[in-house]
């Protein structure tokens, strides 16, 4: 076998060959400038958060079947320019005056949650109870259960959406989210009629 | 006075749980990085409190960025020759294998169908510097409509997303959702971005 001749040469003389002994230390330190390298790498190239997604349902376009609904229980938002909601309640027939709102934790959600309890007296809102289930005064099998008769109950609030043309993609996800929020269960996103684009008018938001 | 001798240490210092530490946490990003397809366009979905994660196998995915310019991009590259076999049948046009093969590859487009065979034959350092049109989807021209016809022809599973920008005008938003339905699929995604901040 091949060997490496490492002694300085004539200090053994004659005696039997000793091996120099090499300390296994090997020096680590371009290993670890490498492998930090790769993960400052990998580390930007990640992207942690998925995107998450929203479930949507839309009716068949085959069947015209139209199904009546109480117009106690309606209420219609338009969504128009500038981030704003107008909404309004129908009353024998005819519509009530329209009223302007906006995105805001004030704005829309307050009124869906309002109109909610206003017509499921029996409940309070679901934002109430989510703070009493996250403050463990209520525990999570009422909590569901007051969740689910708020989403079914019989009289609760079904929402039309008509988006204007003016309206941007962002404003409908946002109401979809109030939606959720809100725990509305019955609601549709239908087109504009002509009539409510005069209502508009009347608001200046058109 | 004597001085005080300070004994010299060695400044080598034991890299070796360095190591093990830096290697733990490269595996670890190397495994949880899932590199992302090359898009056309940047969209800035916006943000909901929607927890559904999207389906990672079995999409479509229809993106419409802020100039409202409608992109189409399938997962899965036996689907997707699949699909433009079909659609090249169905639209008279004629791909060479190699057209086929460089579609296959492609995971997000916006060009019109007459101008596709072009497009394929370009390099791909030249196609991302062209500017894409966009997928024509008016009722005129509704050619995202074949699209997503023949992508369900070639893959009967698949789930349809609607990723559009935070400025994406609505009328546009609307008329792909009328299209997805006359294609008769009335359940579809919206993707959406985690929401942070105000919310609660």
């Amino acid at each position: 076998m091949a060997e490496l001749d490492t002694g300085g040469g004539g200090k053994h003389k004659g005696g039997k060959k000793k091996g120099k002994k090499l300390s296994t230390r090997v020096d680590f330190t371009p290993m670890v400038d490498l492998g930090f390298l790769l993960i400052t790498f990998f580390m930007l190239t990640t992207s942690m958060n998925k995107p998450k997604t929203m479930d949507i349902s839309m009716p068949d376009k085959t069947t015209t079947e139209t199904k009546k609904i109480k117009e106690s229980q309606a209420i219609t938002l338009l969504l128009t320019k500038d981030d704003k909601v107008v909404y309004y309640f129908m009353k024998d027939g005819d519509p009530e005056a329209p009223l302007i709102t906006d995105f805001s934790k004030n704005g829309i959600r307050a009124t869906l949650l309002k109109e909610n309890k206003l017509r499921n007296p029996k409940l309070d809102s679901v934002a109430i109870y989510k703070d009493q289930f996250s403050n463990r005064k209520i525990d999570e099998q009422t909590y569901k259960s007051h969740i689910s008769s708020i989403k079914g109950h019989k009289d609760a609030l079904i929402v039309v959406i008509k988006a204007t043309d003016k309206s941007k993609y962002k404003n409908m996800i946002d109401i979809l989210d109030e939606m959720l929020i809100c725990n509305i269960g019955r609601y549709a996103i239908v087109d504009i009629t002509p009539k409510e684009l005069e209502m508009l008018k009347t608001v200046n938001l058109e | 006075m004597p001085k005080v001798k300070v004994p010299r240490k060695s400044t080598m210092v034991d890299m070796t749980a360095m190591t093990d530490v830096a290697f733990l946490l490269l595996t670890f990003f190397m495994l949880a990085t899932k590199f992302k397809p090359d898009e056309p366009v940047t969209v800035n979905p916006p943000s909901s409190i929607s927890e559904i994660l999207v389906p990672d196998v079995d999409m479509m995915t229809i993106t419409i960025d802020k100039n409202n310019h409608v992109f189409f991009g399938m997962e899965g590259q036996q689907y997707r020759a699949e699909m433009i076999k079909k659609i090249g049948v169905a639209h008279n046009v004629k791909f060479t294998d190699s057209q086929i093969k460089e579609f296959s590859l492609l995971s997000t487009f916006g060009i019109p169908i007459a101008q596709l065979p072009q497009f394929l034959d370009m390099k791909s350092e030249e196609r991302a510097k062209i500017q894409q049109p966009g997928i024509p989807s008016d009722s005129l021209n509704n050619e995202l409509g074949d699209w997503i016809w023949n992508a369900r022809l070639s893959n009967n599973k698949v789930n349809i997303a609607i990723k559009g920008d935070q400025e994406t005008q609505y009328p546009i938003v609307k008329r792909i959702m009328t299209t997805i339905q006359e294609k008769k699929l009335n359940r579809f995604y919206l993707i959406t971005n985690m929401e942070r901040g105000d919310e609660k």
